[in-house]
């Protein structure tokens, strides 16, 4: 079946279920990973992707039906069980320990080791510069992972996994945060690994990469096994039908509107050693994407804009009135929203439920008198809920049980639920399936039609092109292009992020 | 970049009710039950122990911990802790005890040391939040600074005769009632904090900055202004709580309340809130100070050395923040074997 004609998976899952209470979050699953080939796992979110990794993985036990490893059924005890049959992951969130180096992080509990049971150090820097040159990363090994960005620490999960001899290489969205560059690396690497025999299971919900990537689709749908089918001959539309069951408008449905007075203006920004002399506006009416390369500096100009981080020089104005710098609090009084980029850390409080999670940014808004008035906030919580189409099963339940892409739209829900005048949005697409990819692009259309003023980052071009009036290009921390709607194409925002053309 | 591998498996928000059995499981339930235990067997144990005399005297000589364990809730939900309360008290004792053998009128002491208190509290606070230190650390130290200031401003003596209409309401009961007055305002200031804490903006502030720092100040929270309110509290309180044992005990010395710190975290902890923020009810931990205060008095009934009351209370503090966690782990082998 597969392109090297090996006749017998080396991994397997067959008939396998997993609930979480009253969730099923897969129904009778079955999937082959052959050796040599790349598998792509499909489906919208909380369709049961990661809980299947995982499952191959060992973190999960199935409630029913079996793994199989090399057609014979297994029982992994755990993750450690797991890896040493050759199975390496990617989660879908990283776990790096953040007061570990790079290096450190990456060799966790397998040290390469000197005389004396020492840890060999310089090995270990040695092997992960090597794995960083191949994947194209500019870290350094002795980095801290503390304050590494989304994108950089899903490039040090990815060389964790690769820098094991896997026979399986699992990927949960991999590269939800990264941008064309990163991603062309990654793909040269797995695509090594396949014709070393190596097999492969792909989650993205870009669909073009699975295209590229892979040779055969598996999609689920609300847990349940849709189909297994080669991806030659099959389109877009039929791939987006079977994880959605029914057709699909527009993925990016940019309404026309006329930008109106400036909302946003940036002068002049400068945090050392980080982004220079960064200026721009953002107008009232419009989306203004920032596009550049991971690494390029954009989520820090945002993080400087909302006060997260103090900058050396340079002014935010918002509708007019200068921000104080260093003050999220006067940032939103001002009007301004940031949806940031690291949902776990970042935008959500895990242990928190997910009413109470919306209901963080309008703490003031819900009082009734001095308390909180518990169904004002659940009624926020399900209004916006039910406009992101998010999939749960209680509004009390913990964010933390929710599938990634839904954790996401919670983070959304957040911000949009305090009607900002301006609103950047870091990755806001990240992990979210098409279907609602869709419906995030026509809010932020919408949004933007009713006089919002939106800031988008984005990794995804396609994104960038189909919803930025205007795209904004950051080059090793300073803009090096402004590139309106009707100019911008991938040619000329990559050439201006990689730093090959004058603005 | 969750540190453990176990971030994968979410976890319960706090307080939520499981249903079925596990509600029984939940800490604070658990501790109510031990209280209630504890109780009956005292009640039967020892003869003088179920009087309302006793049970009276017992609840007034909990009146400063009590206080104290309200403003140390509210820290350690948002993932600090002052361990320096015992020596503001001190500090504040010793003042009133100094300035009133200088000859001021208690009118003027008690504000002044309530305020010193204050200053306490902000020292604290700044350590804190300007300069990034751990507050464990800086109130060790603070714990040591202030008790030696306490020794500075009066020595090892001890002062006493205080006005009796003051050392009244330190003492006597509120009219027609068996409770005595410290009692009754910890009664109003508990009501109080456990409306600010569960149903206020600033209380879920408080949670969100124990469970999650940088996502409450991503979310507009002021996290550093809050903390510092916290401690500036915590001082506050712990100063008037000086106040209120130096009249108790009708003597002020600079020794006062040595080591109480402990069995207001005790209080604390065994109450359910987690050492390391963003969980915990009070409710729970009124069950948790009431439940310290019946086993002091059942030890001092029985005439119990002093010694062994303080290892009591160390065993309750470790027995406290390591049955959650051995719960924990038990529940995620439950789940996930061998992680
Ligand atoms: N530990 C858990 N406890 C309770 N429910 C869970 C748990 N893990 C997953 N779920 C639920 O199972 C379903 C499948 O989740 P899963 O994470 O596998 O989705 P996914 O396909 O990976 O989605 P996404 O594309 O958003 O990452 C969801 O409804 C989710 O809420
Ligand atoms: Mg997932």
């Amino acid at each position: 079946m597969s392109e090297t004609g090996a006749s017998r998976p080396i991994i397997a899952l067959k008939d396998v279920t997993k609930s979480f209470g009253a969730v099923s979050a897969l129904r009778g699953v079955s999937l082959e990973l052959y050796a040599g080939e790349a598998h792509a796992l499909a489906g919208e979110n909380g369709a049961g992707k990661s809980t299947l990794v995982k499952t191959l993985a060992g973190v999960h036990r199935p409630d029913s039906g079996t793994v199989l490893l090399h057609g014979e059924p297994v029982v992994f005890h755990g993750p450690a069980d797991a890896q040493a049959a050759g199975v390496a992951v990617i989660y879908q969130e990283p776990t790096l320990f953040p007061d570990l180096s790079v290096a450190e992080n990456i060799f966790m509990g397998r040290q390469p080791r000197a005389g004396l049971g020492r840890i060999d150090r310089r090995a270990m820097r040695a092997e992960t510069a090597a794995l960083f040159q191949r994947l194209g990363v500019g870290l350094a090994p002795d980095q801290p992972a503390r304050g590494l960005s989304i994108a950089d620490q899903q490039l040090v999960e990815i060389a964790k996994a690769l820098s094991r001899d896997a026979r399986v290489l699992i990927m949960d969205e991999p590269t939800a945060a990264l941008s064309g560059n990163e991603v062309d690396r990654l793909f040269g690497v797995v695509e090594a690994l396949r014709a070393q025999g190596c097999a492969v299971l792909f989650i993205s919900h870009r669909l073009d990469e699975i295209f590229r990537l892979c040779q055969r689709v598996t999609t689920l749908r609300d847990g349940a096994w849709i189909a297994s089918e080669p991806v030659e001959g099959l389109t877009h539309d039929d791939l987006i039908r079977r994880m959605v069951g029914r057709e699909l408008d527009a993925l990016y449905p940019k309404q026309d509107t006329t930008p109106g007075e400036v909302a946003l203006k940036v002068e002049r920004l400068t945090r050392e050693g980080v982004f220079t002399d960064v200026s721009f506006e953002v107008r009232r009416g419009e989306i203004a994407a920032l596009a550049g390369l991971v690494g390029a500096g954009r989520s820090e100009v945002a993080r400087a804009i909302f006060g997260i981080d103090r900058f050396d020089a340079g002014k935010v104005t918002v509708n007019g009135r200068e921000l104080p710098p260093g003050s999220p609090t006067a940032a939103m009084g001002a009007g301004l929203a940031l949806v940031p980029e690291d949902r776990r850390q970042q935008g959500l409080v895990m242990d928190m439920s997910i009413e109470r999670n919306i209901g963080l940014t309008g703490l003031a808004a819900l009082r009734r008198g001095p308390v909180i008035s518990r169904a004002a906030e659940r009624d926020r919580a399900r209004d916006w809920a039910l406009k992101l189409r998010l999939k749960f099963a209680r509004l009390n339940d913990g964010v933390g049980v929710l599938s990634g892409g839904n954790q996401q739209k919670v983070v959304l829900a957040k911000w949009l639920a305090i009607g900002p005048s301006v609103l950047i949005v870091d990755e806001p697409t990240r992990g979210i399936d098409v279907g609602t990819k869709a419906e995030v692009h026509r809010l932020l259309s919408e949004l933007a039609g009713q006089g919002m003023a939106v800031l988008m980052i984005s990794s995804d071009l396609p994104e960038v092109l189909g919803m930025a009036d205007r795209v904004l290009v950051m080059h090793e921390g300073r803009i090096t292009a402004e590139i309106p709607r009707e100019r911008a194409t991938e040619e000329s925002v990559m050439a201006a992020a990689t730093g090959r053309a004058a603005a | 970049m969750a540190p453990d591998t176990a971030s994968d498996i979410p976890v319960r928000p706090a307080g939520e009710a499981r249903g079925g059995l596990g509600r029984f499981l939940r800490w604070d339930v658990l501790v109510t039950a031990l209280l209630i235990a504890v109780f009956l067997a005292g009640s039967a144990g020892s003869d003088g122990f179920a009087t309302i005399d006793n049970l009276s005297f017992a609840l007034g000589d909990l009146g400063e911990i009590a206080l104290i364990a309200l403003a140390m809730t509210m820290l350690v939900v948002a993932a600090e802790v002052d361990l320096s309360v015992a020596s503001v008290l001190g500090l504040s004792s010793a003042l009133i005890g100094a300035l009133w053998d200088g000859g001021w009128a208690i009118e003027a002491i008690i504000p002044l040391v309530v305020v010193v208190g204050m200053v306490c509290g902000l020292i604290n606070g700044l350590l804190v939040t300007r300069l990034g230190l751990p507050s464990l650390a800086v109130t060790i130290g603070t714990l040591a600074l202030y008790r030696g200031l306490a020794y500075v401003v009066l020595g090892d003596k001890a002062v006493a005769e205080f006005p009796a209409n003051y050392v009244s309401l330190a003492v006597d009961d509120v009219p027609g009632t068996p409770i005595p007055y410290p009692v009754a305002l910890f009664a109003v200031l508990a009501v109080i904090t456990g409306i600010v804490l569960h149903a206020t903006g600033f209380g879920r502030s408080l949670f969100a900055i124990g469970a999650q720092e940088e996502a409450a100040f991503f979310a507009g929270i002021r996290v550093k202004r809050i903390k510092l309110l916290l401690f500036v509290l915590s001082g506050t309180v712990a100063a008037f709580a000086g106040v209120v044992f130096t009249l108790r005990y009708g003597s002020a010395r600079a020794d006062n309340g040595m080591g109480i710190e402990l069995a207001v975290i005790a209080a604390v902890l065994l109450g359910g809130v987690d050492f390391d923020g963003g969980k915990g009810t009070l409710g729970g931990v009124i069950a948790g100070v009431l439940l310290i205060g019946l086993l002091r008095n059942l030890l001092m009934l029985n005439d119990v050395a002093t010694e062994i009351q303080s290892i009591v209370t160390g065993l309750l503090l470790i027995i406290s923040v390591l049955t959650p966690r051995l719960a924990a782990i038990v529940r995620q082998r439950r789940r996930a074997p061998a992680l």
